[in-house]
């Protein structure tokens, strides 16, 4: 077994796809001598050299618009587009491009594309510089999504997608990056399918999908409600494009109840979704409306205060399960 | 004569000449269909403007790319793509570039060398400029040729993708078409300098810019600069000064514009140019042009009976390659 944190645990993906496959290679600011502005890319540049691991100007349509060109070539492209705020500024190729030119090439053009991005609060970045935008992606088909909350899960996510032939963005938690104490990953590599949830923690009186940073939430959680006597399943999807709806609604199906969790403000979030396909595909097996624990719906803040109020929190989560149980 | 017309063959030039003819001879048939209302959609044609499409696109390896613009049916047809695929495109059969999925402006062909149109301005600059990194690091030699027009070059992904060809010294060509109007507002009016080509000096490659009537000039200038990037030297950034004849898409009114102006750069016209030039070389006659003209009148004609009589998409097609969730 090896013992890594979430940020070693990327990086050693990163490590090990770049030694498999000479057609991957990374490109972002700042990732090479640097070692990437949250220190992800740290020693990849000594290692594999400038042309592997690329530093690109400040010019994120160049960034991911060139990764779509070379993945049109058959190269296996890794941008890092530094913050998850910054997706905004290259959204032409994130949207209207890599996600549609399969389709609209009747096939003919496959896009291995790999993106990751630094997103989510927690580190006093203000507004501009912590927000969770996977609603955004999660809405155009073509696209995969994947919100790993763990290093296991991040590290076989990672590998999955630069191995996947249609682009895949990789959403890292940043807050994750310096949290998160080691895991235990095996030796031998693995690769973890894209669209498989997993089941965090079994109980049988509610069931809560979360993931990302609010998974260790959900299970910080859960560990007190089950000193008040409620079993709390935590399920994390992992991949929210596409979706395991079969392992959520088996939760569901076996709880009666659910709540969704995520970060992002709650209006036209991911958890509307979920509700809506619990309520569409699970209706018969719910005792009680669904409930969802999200942001507000503001900006987010700067001061500490304010920001930690904002960002949901055991707390949070333990009464939006008690409120769905009626306790 | 010029030098570069010593170096092309008699065959050359008057290859050249077809195919410009086949270039306006398609989009006219375009124009025509589009008319009688049985082309769906949005068509952008670029009659008057053939001169660049064969220009450019002549004389480079069938290995080498292109990212045509939305008025790219002429840059298509010269590379090779089949008209029957692009008729059938236009009218959504099954058996169209992109099996009816894309449109008019979304055909390509990867293995004949053509990216897929791109139907968002500035957008297929980085894109084309990734494939460029891709050649370079797969040391095969290859060019991209990546087109835009005057109104798409204020847009900020070209600036982005120039930039990153040049300081990675990419085999890239960026020809700008300019027809002096991006829809409706005159080129003059959207940039405060005379030539685009003069933004290739912020980039630190050349800049030229090029009659792009002429069929020849285009043709030396474009080889000059795919030479230059298949040497490993970088980009170049061309500017052909062109008029579009038609709207901006078929069934434009062409409010902004005066009849006068338009009449002024038909007379422009490059192929007439071309064949004048031809007959003055003593390579063309008028008989030999007839000929050449319904022969490729023929050609089309029938690529647009084949295509018509291909079979419509069924509806579900439309699930095919959708992503499964």
């Amino acid at each position: 077994m090896r013992e890594l944190t979430f940020m070693e645990a990327i990086r050693e993906a990163l490590r090990e796809e770049l030694k498999r496959d000479e057609k991957v290679y990374l490109l972002g600011e700042d990732i090479g001598k640097f070692g990437g502005c949250f220190g992800v890319t740290k020693g990849l540049w000594e290692e594999f050299g400038s042309e592997r691991v690329m530093d690109t100007p400040i010019s994120e349509a160049a960034i991911v618009g060139t990764s779509v060109g070379a993945a049109i070539m058959g190269w296996r492209p890794v941008p890092e587009v530094m913050f998850a705020d910054f997706l905004t500024v290259c959204f032409d190729q994130l949207y209207n491009q890599a996600p549609k030119l399969k389709y609209m090439s009747n096939g003919e053009m496959k896009i291995p594309l790999t993106i990751r991005t630094a997103c989510g609060a927690g580190i006093r970045a203000g507004a501009q510089h912590s927000q969770s935008p996977e609603a955004l992606c999660v809405h155009c088909p073509g696209l995969k999504v994947v919100y790993p909350g763990t290093a296991y899960d991040a590290y076989g996510l990672l590998k999955a997608a630069i191995r996947d032939d249609d682009p895949v963005i990789v959403f890292e938690h940043k807050l994750l990056y310096f949290i998160s104490g080691k895991e235990q990953l095996p030796d031998d590599e693995f690769t973890i399918p894209l669209g498989k949830a997993n089941v965090k923690r079994e109980g049988k009186d509610v069931t809560v999908v979360a993931y990302g940073l609010m998974l260790s939430r959900a299970l910080g959680a859960a560990e007190k409600l089950q000193g008040d006597g409620i079993s709390v399943e935590v399920v994390d999807p992992r991949t929210l494009s596409p979706l395991d709806k079969e392992t959520i609604i088996n939760s569901l199906k076996k709880t009666h109840r659910a709540v969704i969790v995520h970060e992002a403000p709650k209006t036209g979030g991911y958890g509307g979704e979920l509700a809506a396909i619990l309520a569409e595909e699970a209706f018969d097996y719910l005792d009680a409306p669904i409930g969802r624990v999200a942001a507000p719906d503001t900006p987010i803040p700067f001061s500490p205060p304010m920001e930690d109020f904002y960002l949901p929190n055991e707390e949070r989560i333990v009464q939006g399960v008690r409120k769905v149980l009626g306790t | 004569m010029s030098a570069q017309e010593k170096e092309l063959t008699n065959e050359q030039l008057l290859e050249m000449y077809r195919k410009m003819l086949l270039v306006r001879t398609f989009e006219e048939k375009c124009a025509a269909e589009f008319a009688k209302g049985v082309m769906p959609g949005f068509v952008h044609l670029s009659v008057g403007q053939e001169a660049i499409a064969v220009g450019t696109v002549y004389g480079l390896r069938k290995d080498d790319f292109i990212s045509a613009t939305h008025r790219g049916h002429g840059c298509l047809i010269v590379k090779g793509m089949p008209m029957r695929k692009m008729f059938a495109e236009m009218l959504g059969r099954k058996t169209g570039a992109c099996g009816g999925k894309g449109c008019s402006f979304h055909m390509g062909n990867l293995s004949l060398g053509i990216y897929e149109i791109n139907g968002i301005l500035g957008s297929s600059t980085p894109i084309a400029t990734g494939s460029a990194l891709a050649m370079k690091k797969a040391g095969t030699e290859q060019v991209h040729l990546a087109y835009f027009g005057d109104g798409q070059s204020n847009l900020g992904s070209i600036h982005e993708g120039m930039n990153f060809a040049a300081i990675h010294k990419l085999p890239i060509v960026y020809i700008c078409e300019n027809n002096l109007y991006g829809i409706s507002m005159r080129q003059t009016d959207a940039t405060a300098i005379e030539d685009i080509a003069d933004r290739a000096t912020a980039y630190g490659f050349p800049g030229v810019a090029v009659d792009g009537n002429d069929v020849i000039a285009v043709y030396e200038v474009s080889q000059e600069a795919v030479k230059r990037a298949r040497k490993g030297n970088g980009p170049t950034l061309i500017e052909c000064k062109t008029y579009r004849w038609r709207g901006h898409f078929e069934g434009d009114p062409t409010v902004y514009r005066s009849e006068k102006e338009v009449e002024e750069w038909k007379k422009k016209c490059p192929i007439k140019r071309l064949k004048e030039r031809l007959m003055g070389l003593g390579i063309l006659t008028e008989e030999m042009s007839d000929r050449i003209i319904k022969e490729v009148e023929q050609e089309v004609e029938e690529a647009y009976q084949q295509a018509w009589n291909d079979p419509m998409p069924a509806p579900e097609d439309a699930l095919i390659l959708g992503f499964a969730r």
